[in-house]
């Protein structure tokens, strides 16, 4: 009696019953891939915060201002991110808090605030600073093409480098832009799309609320996701854009650069400082303005969208589980109904194992087939997207989700296969 | 060779009860029986005589309550769970009343299954197994499942399914019970032809008909033997093949 023989008894056996094995192995079916793909979605969501909030730029530390009313909660700056804006807006949540308590004036943050940042004296770790002001929803025209841009943001050519916004097409502007001034524009690849189609935008001259911004250059795509699209925008010099479109008025939110991912919380702290002093603050918590620290908020992401996976997992391991009762209930119905024929093979000689090796083959081979038929349906439902997110497998989870299926089948199958084995062959034999 | 080979059966005041105390139930109240090789036994009784609690205990399938068995010389009440099974595998073959045959397997995959439990090779497990049937006479109907058999025809797969393992005794109980005349004539005729060439058979019945056909007749009644008598000497062909031949 060797392994091959009880498998084929446990194929034939499963065999005999086909519509019984299929319903279970359904059982198991929908476990497994319930586990992978709910895994591979949080997993593909997880990823998508990241990237969302790799956008911000690295080692970048976005300041805005923190006025009564302005900026809402950690939870409204966390929808923002999950809006990858990146650009313009974004801000609160995590790392600045400070906005609690009563605040005696607050004050907007300006250029002034921006140079005093950029000054190597006051802060050593500051590798480049941009003043960023934003103008929403702003419709361009190009040749009888209209396009309503979502941010249209005004700042320094470094802001390109900080907030992680390379140039495909063309080229960036420059320090000389900015210091005359002068109407040029990059553009985002939707706004490109939309207004050129195929023909390329570089040179061309647009039409933003009545002023003529000439392209300079396209912005690398970001890929939509979320709830914004993060390549309809269009970043142009500072003062151009306050000129023809927000005025002079304070700045939006400022973004610093760290000169190294070592540096970022000293740059954090040094920008503090300066701020604080700038803007007569002696209590941290009446601070107006905040400071969002990129790394940090990443951390803080991954632990929160980690539990969130650990969690759709539990909700999905729950399914296996009871697809494995299934197992045991079904396998416990057919000991019961072959009892008879388990007596005829004890009295023609069959070993206590060869019995329980069938019994535990049959349930082990329910398990293992529909686990592996699950993982296939998991990979096929993660080609597609899910409630707005692309699931990412996670090959552990299909190992786990497999193995623990196996064990299932091995678990849940010892007992009906313990109960066979342990008739006694003149009592099955007499059971009708 | 033993020179002298131990009886295939020895039944020492073997006694069988069944629940405990006030209702406990004496099936078997000390049964002696000794069955030489090459016999052929009938053993008689009414219903409740204690006959089927005796097949049981000679075929391994049950353990007496006291005395001693010995089959083929191995003390049958020493052995263990996984022992038994494997006595019952080489040592015993079984025919029952009602074929017990495993549904949805071929007549071949029935007849092989005592060969696949012994550990016996594919190859040569089948070779065995379409001599048994040849011997049975169904060798055009290896490949038919139970349901698409007759009775008789159950019941010559279950004769090819005890004879496979070339047991040292084949055990049946009421063989011909669920059968017709004709097939009954048919499942007589087998067994009187194993008899003849040497092979060790005890039945059970019911049947005087059927006794007939045995060497020796044994009744039991009460859960004693009551009359234990030879027609034919062990080394003689069975009374009914012996009239053909002379």
């Amino acid at each position: 009696m060797n392994a091959a023989e009880v498998l084929r008894f446990a194929l034939r056996g499963l065999a005999a019953n086909r519509m019984r094995s299929a319903l279970t192995m359904l059982g198991i079916l929908i476990g497994v891939a319930a586990v992978i793909l709910l895994v591979a979605v949080g997993e593909g969501s997880s990823r998508q915060i990241q990237q969302n909030i790799q956008r911000l730029g690295a080692n970048s530390l976005t300041i805005t201002p923190s006025t009564s009313g302005g900026g809402g909660g950690p939870g409204g700056g966390f929808a923002r991110l999950l809006g990858g804006g990146g650009g313009g807006g974004g801000g609160g949540g995590q790392g600045a808090r400070q906005n609690t308590g009563p605040r005696t004036q607050a004050r907007d943050l300006t250029l002034d605030d921006a140079r005093a940042l950029a000054d190597p004296a006051n802060a050593p770790s500051v590798k480049s600073v941009s003043p960023v002001v934003t103008a929403q929803s702003q419709t361009a025209t190009y040749e009888g093409a209209s396009h309503s841009i979502g941010q249209f943001v005004g700042t320094y050519p470094s802001y390109f480098e900080t907030s992680n916004k390379p140039v495909v097409k063309g080229a960036y502007f420059y320090n000389d832009d900015v210091l005359a001034a002068r109407k040029v524009v990059v553009i985002g690849h939707t706004v490109a799309e939309d207004l050129f189609g195929a023909v390329d935008p570089v040179g061309r001259q647009i039409t933003v609320s009545g002023v003529p911004f000439t392209v300079v250059g396209v912005l690398k795509e970001a890929g939509s996701s979320g709830f914004q699209d993060a390549d309809d925008l269009a970043i142009a010099p500072l003062p151009a854009v306050q000129q023809s479109l927000t005025g002079f008025g304070p700045l939006g939110q400022i973004l610093v650069q760290a000169k190294s991912a070592e540096t970022v919380d000293a740059a954090q702290s040094e920008v503090a400082g300066v701020l604080d002093q700038r803007h007569g603050i002696t209590n941290a918590a009446s601070a107006d303005y905040r400071i969002l620290n990129q790394a940090t908020l990443q951390e803080t992401v991954s632990a929160a969208t980690a539990t969130f996976t650990v969690l759709l997992g539990a909700v999905a391991a729950i399914s296996l589980l009871v697809g494995g009762i299934g197992i045991t209930n079904i396998m416990l119905v057919t000991v019961t109904e072959r009892t008879r024929e388990i007596g005829i093979r004890k009295a023609i000689g069959a070993p206590r194992g060869a019995i329980l090796g069938q019994f535990l083959a049959e349930a082990t081979m329910l398990s293992l087939v529909g686990g592996l038929l699950g993982v296939l349906i998991a990979v096929i439902g993660a080609q597609f997207t899910i409630a707005g997110v692309r699931p990412v497998i996670v090959p552990a989870s299909i190992a786990l989700a497999l193995g623990v299926s196996v064990a299932i089948g091995l678990f849940f199958g010892s007992y009906p296969a313990n109960r066979a084995a342990g008739l006694r062959p003149i009592e099955a034999l007499r059971f009708e | 060779m033993n020179p002298t080979p131990p009886p295939v059966l020895v039944l020492g005041q073997v006694t069988k009860v069944y629940g405990e105390g006030e209702t406990a139930v004496r099936a078997l109240r000390g049964v002696s029986l000794t069955v030489e090789r090459g016999d052929y036994v009938a053993i008689m009784g009414a219903s409740g005589s204690g006959k089927s609690t005796l097949m049981n205990i000679i075929g391994c399938l049950d353990v007496p309550s006291g005395g001693t068995y010995h089959l083929d010389g191995t003390d049958v009440g020493a052995l263990d769970e996984r022992r038994l099974a494997i006595v019952r595998n080489r040592k015993v073959g079984f025919v029952f009343q009602s074929f017990n045959l495993i549904p949805r397997m071929s007549a071949l995959a029935n007849v092989e299954l005592p060969l696949a439990y012994g550990g016996v090779h594919a190859a040569e497990r089948r070779r065995r197994a379409l001599a048994a049937l040849d011997r049975v006479g169904l060798a055009d109907r290896v490949h038919h499942q139970p349901n698409e058999l007759s009775g008789g025809q159950q019941q010559r797969v279950a004769v090819a399914r005890a004879l496979v393992t070339a047991p040292t005794l084949l055990l049946a109980d009421e063989p011909t019970g669920a059968l017709d005349s004709t097939s009954s004539g048919d499942i007589m005729s087998i067994f009187d032809r194993l008899s003849a060439s040497g092979r060790t058979l005890v039945l059970i019945t019911h049947e005087e008909e059927v006794a007939a056909h045995a060497k020796r007749v044994v009744r039991l009644m009460d859960g004693r033997i009551v009359d234990d008598v030879r027609t034919t000497p062990v080394g003689g062909l069975p009374p009914r093949l012996a009239g053909v031949v002379s």
